[in-house]
């Protein structure tokens, strides 16, 4: 066994926080977890002194949109990534409709290179490729090509595909291929175009709203063709309740679906609309209480597996308009961690299920480089100070997207370290 | 008396004195406008800006009206043919007004919120002339007052508001404005065309007209946009008439010496029967005249709001 060079002492787990831990890495592999000042720290090793600290394995967002190639002016590969990496992020998923869209070799190429440049301590870039072609819904994209180029996943994210033939062949060619489908669910023809929930808030401003029927007859669809084909389909952003019930029920007979929500979805409602705030414009919109509580049991039992920010950053002159012509979107890799942390501190989520929903749940899915504290397993980990408090400002971000409803709010807990293969990112 | 608001956005802004005294002010202003020469200095010097991003000829010309009968200029700006908001962000719309400083804005827009958005951009006042399908306070005021001027006061009678509920500023200003002043309302529509959260504003919902209108003092119709037929809201406007036109054996069923309105321009046998827009009974003339004498109350307490004040 090879000696120690990185070691971290008397942190703790978030599931455990009476129990500090040493943690030992050599050449950004996990060596041991072991209970605080147990071992000796071998000589000529980094040491970290991280007590206070929560030790957390490095979190994977599978859903986020850094714009570059084509719109850089909202985020680029290299501001999103620090992003990332001041979220606390050491993996990130990058959607394909970009300008040109992720549906050939090439751009994924470019788009790893990018990374690879800014960022070549991680976070590390995972492309996810289009679909189908130019995400329009028509043709398959060169799935193998954009598989062998280095893409982790599919999907038309943003233009969702509404012709179902097509979307349960591109699901079984995409199987084949061993490489998850991502899906938006929104029924194109339920409300085209809305950013806030059909409900008392649309009725009153006097805004067109996306019904959550629109979100869940999309989900049962994908559920009914995941379970007919036996194929996996990863459910996008799911917002509402009643997706959730149809979700639960299509896993309790075996629909081989998973599903992910977003914090947005966990700690604001529609109300957050109100006054025409088009920062929290998104798609799919805000909802009620009882959708929020309904997502929050799912994540507890399961039903719903995973945490994305669904980070979408735009440029403040693009939001600064009357709500109807808005883009949809909030900038979330920041302040991801600290609103979900909150939701444990409150006990309206547990520790277990944040690091399941953030860490381990969406590497298994997408199969990218995981960290459980085993030995051998890469040494991709933060150190994160769960009491410090922030201010959510344009400077705080790294991102370019300040498009966020947090805006001047106080968050708790700050990232201070991001390791990613046993080196820190930030 | 000082005027609080700086601008009139919805009437969801304003108290119930605050509506009776713009009421208040209308009826003085109704005693200029039967003058052989309708023309008062109050507002001389001052300049208003009718910014009518959405095309609106009769809401235009009776704010026009208003402000040349209290002596302030006014200026027009269309977005059709206009460069300068062509293409151009309402933000930078906002600026350029800005620049020209003007005492008042009135400002029509197609999406709602818009007026609220310049509000917030711009330190003279703002009177919203309908957004989106957010709100006309305007419209919903002179309502009122037309109403008022036949029965001394609306508290206590019933209104129905008929047709298009959904994409209707006018009915979403005048379901609060009124209730605000003591009246009762209903809703009738088909289901196509009321929101899905109409339960939220806790207000009787009829589908069927001859029961709707049962005891009812007025019935507020609303205009019928072709669209909606198109848009696959309704079968046709053929089929919609049968439902929901307003007919003088309809408004037998209402209350007695009930009365009619419609916030204009009408669809003659659509919404409303012809006969019955003619009608003594019918008061879309009425809201015609009343439309200035509120407008001219409005654009005097908004415009000389920091002179009271001093
Ligand atoms: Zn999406």
């Amino acid at each position: 066994m090879s000696q120690a060079d990185l070691v971290v002492r008397g942190a703790a787990l978030a599931e455990s926080p009476q129990a500090p831990v040493d943690l030992f890495a050599a050449k950004g592999r996990i060596l041991a977890l072991v209970p605080a000042g147990t071992r000796p720290v071998p000589e000529g090793a980094k040491v970290v002194e991280a007590e206070g600290m929560l030790l957390l394995p490095g979190l994977t967002d599978v859903h986020v949109h850094l714009r570059e190639p084509g719109q850089e002016w909202k985020e680029t590969i290299a501001t999103g990534l620090s992003a990332a990496a001041k979220g606390g992020f050491v993996n990130v998923m990058c959607m394909a409709n970009t300008d040109p869209v992720n549906d050939q070799a090439s751009i994924t190429e470019t788009m790893l290179d990018k990374a690879a440049k800014s960022h070549p301590r991680g976070p590390r870039l995972f492309p996810v490729g289009a679909l189908t072609l130019g995400l329009e819904g028509k043709s398959l994209a060169p799935l193998e090509e954009l598989r062998a180029a280095g893409c982790k996943a599919y999907s038309n994210d943003g233009r969702p595909v509404a012709d179902s033939e097509l979307f349960r062949r591109a699901l079984e060619y995409a199987s084949d291929l061993g490489i998850p489908v991502i899906d938006h669910c929104e029924d194109p023809y339920l409300a085209p175009g809305a950013g806030v929930n059909e409900g008392e808030v649309s009725a009153r401003l006097g805004l067109r709203g996306a019904p959550a029927c629109g979100e869940a007859i999309q989900v049962a669809r994908d559920c009914l063709l995941a379970q007919y084909l036996g194929v996996p389909i990863h459910l996008a952003h799911i917002s509402s309740k009643m997706s959730v019930d149809v979700i639960r029920e299509a896993k309790a007979k075996g629909a081989p679906v998973t599903a992910e929500t977003c914090p947005h979805y966990l700690i604001l409602t529609e109300e957050a609309c109100e006054d025409y705030d088009t920062a929290a414009k998104v798609n799919p919109p805000l909802r009620t209480r009882a959708d929020q509580q309904a997502l929050l049991a799912a994540l507890e039992d399961g039903t719903i597996d995973v945490l994305a920010t669904d980070h979408a950053p735009h440029a403040s002159h693009e939001k600064e308009t009357p709500f109807d012509e808005a883009p949809n979107g909030i900038s979330g890799l920041e302040t991801a961690l600290s609103v979900t942390w909150e939701l444990v501190a409150r006990g309206e989520l547990s520790a277990r299920t944040l690091v399941s929903a953030w860490c381990v749940r969406p590497a298994e899915i997408f199969a990218l480089p995981l960290n459980r504290f085993q030995e051998g397993d890469p040494a991709d980990f933060i150190l994160f100070d769960p009491s410090a408090r922030w201010t959510v400002t344009p400077k705080a971000l790294a991102s370019k997207g300040k498009n966020t409803p947090l805006m001047g709010r106080e968050l708790t807990g700050v990232v201070r370290a991001a390791y990613v293969a046993g080196k820190n990112a930030l | 008396m000082t005027w609080p608001h700086k601008d009139l956005l919805d009437v969801t802004q304003l108290s119930k004195a605050d509506a009776l005294e713009i009421l208040r002010a209308a009826k003085s202003f109704q005693e200029i406008n039967s003058r052989p020469v309708k023309k008062v200095p109050i507002l001389k010097g001052k300049s208003v800006v009718l910014f009518f991003a959405e095309p609106s000829t009769r809401t235009k010309t009776s704010f026009d009206v208003a402000g040349k009968r209290l002596s302030a200029d006014t200026f027009s700006l269309q977005k059709s043919g206009s460069s300068l908001v062509k293409g151009e962000s309402l933000k930078d719309t906002v600026l350029t007004l800005q620049a020209m400083k003007p005492d008042g804005i009135v400002m029509r827009h197609n999406m709602s919120g818009a007026a609220q958005f310049i509000a917030e951009r711009l330190d003279c006042a703002v009177i919203n002339a309908g957004d989106g399908w957010h709100a006309h306070p305007t419209q919903a005021l002179l309502d009122a007052f037309t109403l008022t001027e036949r029965w001394g006061s609306v508290e206590g009678k019933t209104v129905l508001i008929l047709g298009d509920i959904t994409h209707s500023r006018v009915a979403r200003s005048n379901v609060h404005l009124l209730r605000l002043l003591g009246a009762k309302v209903r809703l009738c529509a088909p289901k196509t065309l009321l929101p899905h959260a109409v339960s939220t504003w806790n207000v009787p919902v009829y589908s069927e007209l001859d029961e709707a209108v049962r005891g009812v003092d007025a019935v507020m119709c609303l205009r019928l946009q072709l669209e909606r037929q198109q848009a696959g809201l309704l079968p046709d406007v053929r089929e919609y008439s049968r439902r929901f036109c307003m007919t003088t054996a309809r408004l037998a069923k209402a209350a007695r010496n009930a009365l009619v309105l419609h916030p204009g321009p009408i669809n003659r046998g659509w919404e409303i029967a012809s006969d019955l827009a003619d009608a003594p009974e019918s008061l879309i003339l009425d809201q015609v005249s009343s439309g200035v004498d509120v407008r001219m109350a409005l654009l005097h307490l908004y415009l000389t709001r920091k002179e009271r004040k001093e």
